[in-house]
């Protein structure tokens, strides 16, 4: 009970802190809309080929926005030298975690929600609802992994350059499974490997990981 | 039976020695000073205690309890004020006080943090946010969060710094309600006067030991300031 009411005492503390400086939400906002402009451009979008680069333009936004994002959950912390403060409360470090987490989710998943029918209005496909798993499933994906390498990334100099490096071949198999899973909502195709699955047992793996080392990762 | 008790406590950063063996204790009520020059390992001496940083080697115990091995229960015990704030820009006073009021799990964290806003002369600005305070008043909201979960050890990394006055009053009239309630205090400071009239006895940490400790009671402020000179008199000799 206590676990939880940390968890959302630090997540409230996110969100509203979020909500007066705007800067997150933002910027990974305004990142993905330009992802999908540009890409809705330099590409030949005639019907025949748009399953295959649709699904691919979308979630190169959502990586590379949620980065953007990712990279400021304890950067920010740091920064202002209240993550101290943060670890010196007698909080269990997996509630730090689980609550930047859920931060984050909650972050990507407005960009995702804003950026969602702008794609479909850019490259005239559909929005379906099965769709929404895969978007779940992936976010959470990125979003596990991103929030350990943040607090990895955010005690060093190179932050910025460092937190795409360690976070993207990590990160392969889950946007590998999500393109793939999108571009078979598009095209339905035969004997495809069960993607939802793979990104379940992703998530499940780097969740479980993420939760038992963040302790050793946060503190010095 | 002391409080606070260090033994035999080293640190290093990058093999570069910071603290060479501290031996420390601290009994309930008591109030110690801890001077020195800058880069002494003072803040280091402090955020190791606050458990921030761990130690090389030696051990802390805090009302028994070893900061390592029991740092949740430990962490509990103590109140912190840092060099840094410590406190969110984009949080009012009295939120930011909430928030660390149920990190802390205390209880009617908001009627407490009101409270302690009330205490440190910052009720009138409650509902500011931090970016709007001046440093003074960003250094007194640092002490009422440092006490909102009533801490039996109180840490104090220059209190004093950005307090006018008015403040330093405060921050004097609160360290000694705190050790009138049997908490103990450690803070550090580089005006001798203060460490003279806040503490019952104070010590001077130089390159990593502490080279001199004493009660204050009969002590004169030109016999510390003796005492100070003396301690940083080889590295005056050094520089020149």
């Amino acid at each position: 009970m206590i676990f939880l009411k940390q968890v959302l005492t630090i997540l409230w503390k996110d969100i509203r802190c979020e909500l007066r400086s705007k800067q997150t939400w933002m910027g990974m906002g305004l990142f993905a809309l330009l992802v999908l402009v540009i890409f809705n451009f330099a590409f030949d979008l005639r019907v025949d080929n748009k399953a295959a680069i649709a699904p691919g333009v979308l979630w190169v936004a959502f990586v590379f926005a949620s980065l953007l994002g990712l990279g400021r959950t304890i950067a920010a912390e740091r920064e202002k030298g209240s993550l101290d403060r943060l670890l010196l409360c007698p909080v269990n470090r997996k509630a730090i975690y689980l609550a930047k987490l859920l931060g984050n989710l909650l972050f990507i998943g407005v960009v995702e929600i804003v950026a969602l029918p702008i794609f479909a209005a850019l490259f005239d496909v559909p929005l379906f609802g099965a769709l929404l798993p895969i978007v779940l499933l992936g976010t959470l994906g990125i979003a596990a992994v991103g929030t350990l390498f943040s607090a990895m990334a955010a005690a060093t100099q190179a932050r910025e350059l460092l937190l795409p490096v360690l976070v993207f071949p990590l990160i392969v198999p889950v946007v590998i499974s999500a393109v793939r899973a999108t571009g078979t909502l598009m095209v339905p195709a035969a004997n495809e490997p069960p993607w939802l699955g793979l990104m379940a047992a992703f998530d499940i793996i780097f969740l479980s990981a993420s939760m038992l080392t963040f302790e050793y990762v946060i503190e010095e | 039976m002391s409080y606070l008790s260090i033994k035999g406590l080293k640190k290093s950063y990058t093999f570069k020695p910071i603290l060479r063996g501290i031996d420390l204790d601290l009994c309930k009520g008591e109030r110690l000073a801890l001077l020195g020059a800058n880069g002494t390992g003072k803040t280091t001496l402090l955020r190791i205690i606050a458990g921030l940083t761990k130690p090389g080697a030696g051990s802390i115990t805090i009302n028994g309890l070893d900061i390592v091995q029991n740092a949740q229960q430990a962490r509990q015990l103590v109140g912190f004020v840092a060099h840094q704030p410590y406190l969110y820009d984009e949080l009012t006073a009295l939120e930011n006080l909430v928030f660390f009021g149920r990190m802390y799990n205390v209880k009617e964290a908001h009627e407490r943090a009101a409270a302690l806003l009330e205490r440190v002369g910052l009720a009138r600005r409650a509902k500011e946010r931090v970016s709007a305070l001046s440093r003074g008043q960003v250094q007194r909201l640092s002490l009422a969060r440092a006490l909102l979960h009533s801490p039996q050890l109180l840490l104090l990394d220059e209190p004093d710094t950005g307090l006018d006055e008015d403040g330093n009053e405060l921050l004097a009239d609160i360290l000694h309600e705190h050790s009138e309630r049997g908490c103990a205090t450690l803070f550090t400071t580089h005006n001798l006067e203060h460490a003279l009239t806040w503490s019952g006895r104070t010590a001077i940490l130089h390159a990593g030991r502490i080279v001199y400790t004493r009660e204050t009671e009969g002590l004169e402020l030109e016999d510390l300031q003796e005492a100070y000179r003396e301690v940083l008199k080889p590295r005056a000799k050094i520089l020149s």
